[in-house]
């Protein structure tokens, strides 16, 4: 019997053997070595469709989804509202079933809208031109880190060591490439040498702080390093972008504007940077141009910088963009539009303080970090972070990440537009509970 | 194919033309003809200092990227800054306005390694 | 249904916009009004915080749009693509068969997108039971003895790989500082080789278009680290000596690196581990059919043998004795790859399609896709040259070069057809072919479409010897016709500006304009 996904029939198959020339397909797979054809391979059986999704959907229940319970869990994926419309249009055929624009004629849907991408993400970040995104946040960083050597000519990465717990690891996955060293500083201790291409920070930083940033910007410009920026898009909204405070570089993860957290992935990554740096930025880049007739369109532009052409000399092996997920965050951002954006910044901002406040007011919990927030902050609590974690999850809460490695009895809390003032409450009241 | 008599030339398709002490250096008619539409140049900065027949430069098509080779050692003098902002000279004025450096050579007589019009002529010829 | 029928009269499926679309003139920027809004929030149910004010930015340029204004914009762009849903893709080596939709709706359940990846693994027991059932599924169909699922894409996959078997011959004080790869690769495999450190040189294709042996022997060397290898090759062929060249390998102390780009071909029917490869990268938006989305997301996991596994890139997925599962990282990992575990809402969709076939059904995805590249070689061979006259797998690589004859380039035969409402081959790839044009129909498309396809190559060998000019202005029937790349690339803008004059070429020819619904 057919396939569903196979529309070729017995007698489709027959056809195409007797134009061959062939009794059987067999003959086409002679290449292969005898003794490695057609091994035994144990694969679970096949399933029908309605068996497949109650397969599947029986695993998805096995696991605990962050709605009920309540979840204050950020620290690096971040749950933000998603207007139903962003996944109507990258849910079409059309945007969903193409591949890269290689053919632009017939490709100006996704051209155009990562045109759209790309002008989005520079006003954001007030850089001159972005790419069409990378994998995700901390690739994108590491491929800023790599960019940057490659800009000055050194070979020294440093990084502050408030960044997210996996950028230090990604950075120096990508290092190990190239032997690139790899320095982790303590905000108040940056050093660079002449050797450094640049310094790596995020900002807020992973603990939800506003860094000195002019400062740091300062020691980089001072060593003749780039000073690479990733921060969230939507503390952009809010917040000065990095240009303002001499980035040369930004980078950040676009999952916070209307990807789904979908347990870490797929998401795709910013990048941007100062235009004189756009021929050494690795990924795709979309161009306005114009056809034979005059029309205005978008063509993937300025290709001699990859593998396809350039090889072993490209700036990257990067071959495409997550380009769906590009498209899920255009159309979150021209849905909420300018005031929109702000405002799910400032809900996060005054919901987050007013959360801190709370905490910070029940015996025994303190902020153990001075300074400005955005929608993450660090508590230290009475007892061991696990255990408080542990019994919070008891009470039906997925209270945040555990960062006592760094603060004691840490824990990173977020507080987003999707959490009421009620879901806060009943975070402070179970803290109470439990702590008493 | 444009190949002017009064130039020298490369087997890696340069021409260079002497202009009293100074060499100019350039691609030939042929070179920007199976390039394609030239869309960018990268030289070198005055003061940099090249070997005859080393790589000093790239020079980008849409979809292809060529090493530069120098037909003759040198210090750069000046390179074509209206390149920057026009690279299709080195499609439309290969010889004239699409140059691509001016340098002092390092040593005269390296020009006598290179080809004459004639000899270039006969191997473009010959593909 | 299409209609294929040679001829300038009838209408492109793709013609439902008016030709005189200024839709590229009409960016969200353009449309924007202010005081619209697409999507309001809730009330601030919580006091105001103090605001630090030396720390907010000014203002915030983003458009102003009503939420049907958002809809139509982007569903309007939308009908401007060619993608699988619409018509027949054969973009060789990319693999764009059918994505079956119930995989969509099984990775949006909110039990798998709502699940956050920095919950404790007690919590996501139901993901991490995806994630392990998936390694051990890609495990028994490339023979290898451990799998891990964190890269994203494929070149993610082939980075993870080679720092793999760096750090494998770092530990072992071994130097090797050179990756062969073969000349037909992919430009993914010398990038990440350089990107990995190495310098990189070609093995020769030989004129039956395997490996050239006599070339590999003389580059093997105490220098070597591995040979990168696609299997098939880019030209949609199995190596036959794949075993003596593992063994060539092995026998110099280098490694085997597998690009399992083009493991449709294979699938069921042959492993990378029994064919001598320590380490394959698999591209599930591929062979597992996830939507490609436009260029991405992708998932490049990688095999590997077991002298490999201690340094594949974390996490993996591990089960204890009491059967719950875990995230780890390998003991001497070369480290993340990536934020988080991989792209886990595609790595979903593949063990879906792996599931709806079984063995069987994934020995008939290889058997069909093979059958039909066969199909059309056989159809088309004497028409259009064939430069490796032999049968092939998944994909056949012609040569425009017949048609060149006629001033008609590969890339106008790309273009011509569009006309005939079909998505052009992969074209001047593999390098080694001249005018090349790789055809990969997959297993997905119906005897009834591969005709139609090879009708319309043929029409067009015809035109191309009667009415070049057709061929050679081609497309006529598209959204927009050929771009003007090199001033795209000359004078790039690579973002929207606010003024009245950036648009960077002005209109030539007037033509009624379309009325903006907006203003």
């Amino acid at each position: 019997m057919s396939h569903p996904y196979i529309p070729n029939t017995d007698e489709d198959r027959r056809q195409i053997l007797d134009r061959l020339g062939l009794d059987s397909s067999d003959a086409l797979f002679a290449d292969i070595p005898e003794d490695c054809r057609d091994p035994r391979i144990d694969l679970p059986p096949q399933l029908s469709e309605q068996e497949l999704v109650a397969e599947l959907a029986g695993l998805a229940w096995k696991n605990i989804q962050p709605q009920r319970p309540l979840s204050f869990l950020g620290a690096g994926a971040y749950r933000h509202y998603t207007p139903s419309v962003v996944s109507h249009i990258i849910n079409r055929g059309e945007f969903k079933t193409a591949y890269t624009p290689y053919q632009p004629e017939i490709s100006q849907g996704t051209l155009q809208t990562a045109f759209e991408f790309q002008s989005m993400i520079c006003e954001l970040t007030g850089m001159d031109v972005a790419n069409t995104s990378m994998y995700d946040g901390a690739s994108s960083l590491a491929e800023a880190c790599l960019m940057a050597a490659s800009v000055t000519g050194r070979r020294r990465i440093a990084l502050l060591s408030t960044a997210h717990v996996s950028f230090e690891s990604v950075i120096k996955t990508y290092a190990a490439g190239k032997g690139y060293e790899v320095d982790v500083l303590e905000p108040d201790q940056v050093e660079l040498g002449p050797d450094h291409a640049c310094l790596a920070i995020q900002n807020p930083n992973f603990f939800g702080y506003f860094e000195d940033v002019e400062a740091l910007s300062q020691s980089a410009k001072a060593a003749g390093a780039l000073f690479i920026v990733s921060a969230d898009p939507i503390s952009l909204a809010m917040f000065r972008p990095p240009s303002d405070y001499g980035a040369d570089i930004v980078v950040g993860e676009a999952q916070s504007l209307g990807i789904p957290p979908s347990f870490g992935g797929p998401y795709a990554g910013i990048f941007a940077c100062r235009q004189d740096l756009v021929r050494k930025m690795p990924g795709r880049i979309v161009g306005r141009t114009a056809d034979v007739d005059g029309r205005t369109a978008y063509v993937l532009t300025l290709q001699t910088r990859e593998q396809h052409i350039r090889r072993e000399h490209a700036t990257s092996n990067i071959c495409t963009s997550q380009q769906l997920l590009a498209l899920a965050a255009t159309v979150y951002m021209t849905t909420l539009g300018k005031h929109g954006l702000r405002r799910v910044a400032e809900l996060c901002y005054h919901k987050a303080h007013y959360a801190a406040g709370r905490i910070a007011e029940i015996p025994g919990f303190s902020l153990p970090i001075s300074g400005t927030f955005f929608h993450e902050f660090v508590v230290s609590g009475p007892l061991p972070t696990p255990e408080l974690k542990a019994s919070l999850l008891e009470k039906g809460i997925i209270a945040g990440y555990d960062v006592s490695d760094r603060f004691a009895n840490g824990l990173l809390v977020c507080v987003t537009e999707m959490n009421s003032r009620a879901e806060v409450d009943r975070l402070v009241e179970s803290m109470q509970e439990v702590v008493r | 194919m444009e190949i002017p008599s009064d130039l020298k030339y490369t087997k890696e398709h340069e021409w260079l033309r002497m202009e009293g002490e100074q060499a100019v250096i350039g691609i030939t008619d042929f070179a920007q003809d199976s390039l394609g539409d030239v869309v960018y140049v990268q030289l070198p900065e005055p003061g940099a200092n090249i070997e005859q027949f080393a790589k000093f430069g790239e020079i980008e098509s849409v979809k292809a990227v060529s090493d530069l080779f120098s037909p003759i050692g040198g210090d750069v003098v000046e390179r074509n800054a209206a390149l920057d902002r026009q690279p299709e000279l080195v499609n439309s004025e290969p010889y004239s306005g699409g140059w691509l450096l001016r340098l002092t050579p390092a040593d005269a007589a390296q020009i006598d390694q290179l080809m004459s019009a004639a000899d270039y002529e006969a191997l473009t010829a010959s593909g | 249904m299409v209609n294929h029928e040679p001829g300038h009269d009838r209408v492109h499926p793709m013609a439902r916009q008016p030709f005189e679309t200024d839709m590229g003139d009409r960016l969200t920027f353009d449309l924007s009004r202010p005081g619209r809004i697409g999507c309001i929030l809730p009330k601030l149910d919580v006091p105001e915080a103090e605001l630090p004010q030396d720390l907010l930015r000014a203002d915030l340029t983003l458009p102003e749009m009503s939420q049907i204004d958002v809809v139509r914009y982007f569903t309007a762009l939308s009908t401007l693509n060619y993608s699988i849903d619409t018509g027949f893709y054969p973009l060789g080596s990319c693999t764009m068969k059918y994505n079956p939709k119930v995989n969509d709706d099984i990775a949006a359940l909110p039990g798998f997108s709502r699940v956050h990846p920095m919950q404790d693994d007690a919590t996501t027991q139901g993901a991490l039971e995806v994630l392990y059932r998936l390694q051990e599924c890609l495990a028994a169909l490339t023979g290898m003895d451990a799998v891990c699922l964190a890269p994203a894409a494929g070149a993610h996959g082939e980075l993870s790989g080679i720092l793999s078997v760096k750090a494998y011959l770092q530990d072992r004080g071994e130097k090797r500082h050179k990756i062969l790869v073969p000349d037909s690769a992919h430009g993914t495999n010398p990038a990440t080789a350089a990107m990995c450190g190495f310098s990189v040189a070609s093995i020769r294709t030989a004129p039956d278009g395997n490996l050239d042996i006599d070339d590999l022997a003389a580059q093997l060397d105490d220098d070597v680290a591995a040979l990168m290898i696609t299997m098939p090759n880019t030209l949609g062929l199995f190596e036959p000596e794949i075993c003596r060249v593992a063994e060539m390998v092995h026998a110099a102390g280098a490694l085997m690196y597998g690009d399992g780009a083009n493991m449709n071909a294979i699938i069921g029917r042959a492993r990378f581990a029994d064919l001598g490869f320590d380490v394959v990268h698999m591209n599930l938006h591929k062979t597992m059919s996830t939507p490609h989305g436009g260029g991405g997301p992708g998932a490049g996991p990688i095999g590997v043998r077991s002298h490999l596994a201690p340094y594949l890139p974390t996490p993996v997925v591990e089960r204890d004795e009491a059967g719950a599962f875990r995230l780890a990282a390998p003991a001497k990992s070369i480290g993340k790859v990536g934020l988080f575990h991989g792209n886990f809402g595609v790595l979903v969709r593949a063990y879906a399609y792996i599931r709806a076939h079984g063995l069987e059904g994934l020995r008939s995805v290889s058997e069909n896709s093979v059958l039909n590249a066969n199909y059309i070689r056989e159809r088309l061979k004497g028409v259009y040259k064939l430069p490796y006259d032999r049968s092939c797998l998944h994909e056949v690589v012609f040569s425009g070069s017949n048609q060149k004859a006629h001033g008609v380039r590969t890339l106008d035969i790309a273009k011509r057809l569009i006309d005939y409402g079909f998505h052009p081959p992969t074209v001047y790839f593999p390098l080694i072919v001249d005018e090349a044009l790789m055809i990969e129909p997959t297993e997905s498309e119906g005897l009834e479409n591969l005709d139609a396809f090879c009708d319309a190559m043929l029409a067009i060998a015809r035109e191309a010897e009667e009415d070049p000019e057709v061929v050679k202005t081609a497309p006529h029937y598209s959204p927009v016709r050929r771009l003007d790349e090199a001033t795209a690339a000359r004078k790039p803008i690579l973002r929207w500006q606010p003024s009245a004059e950036h648009a960077p070429h002005a209109k030539e020819s007037g033509g009624p304009s379309i009325p903006r619904g907006v203003s």
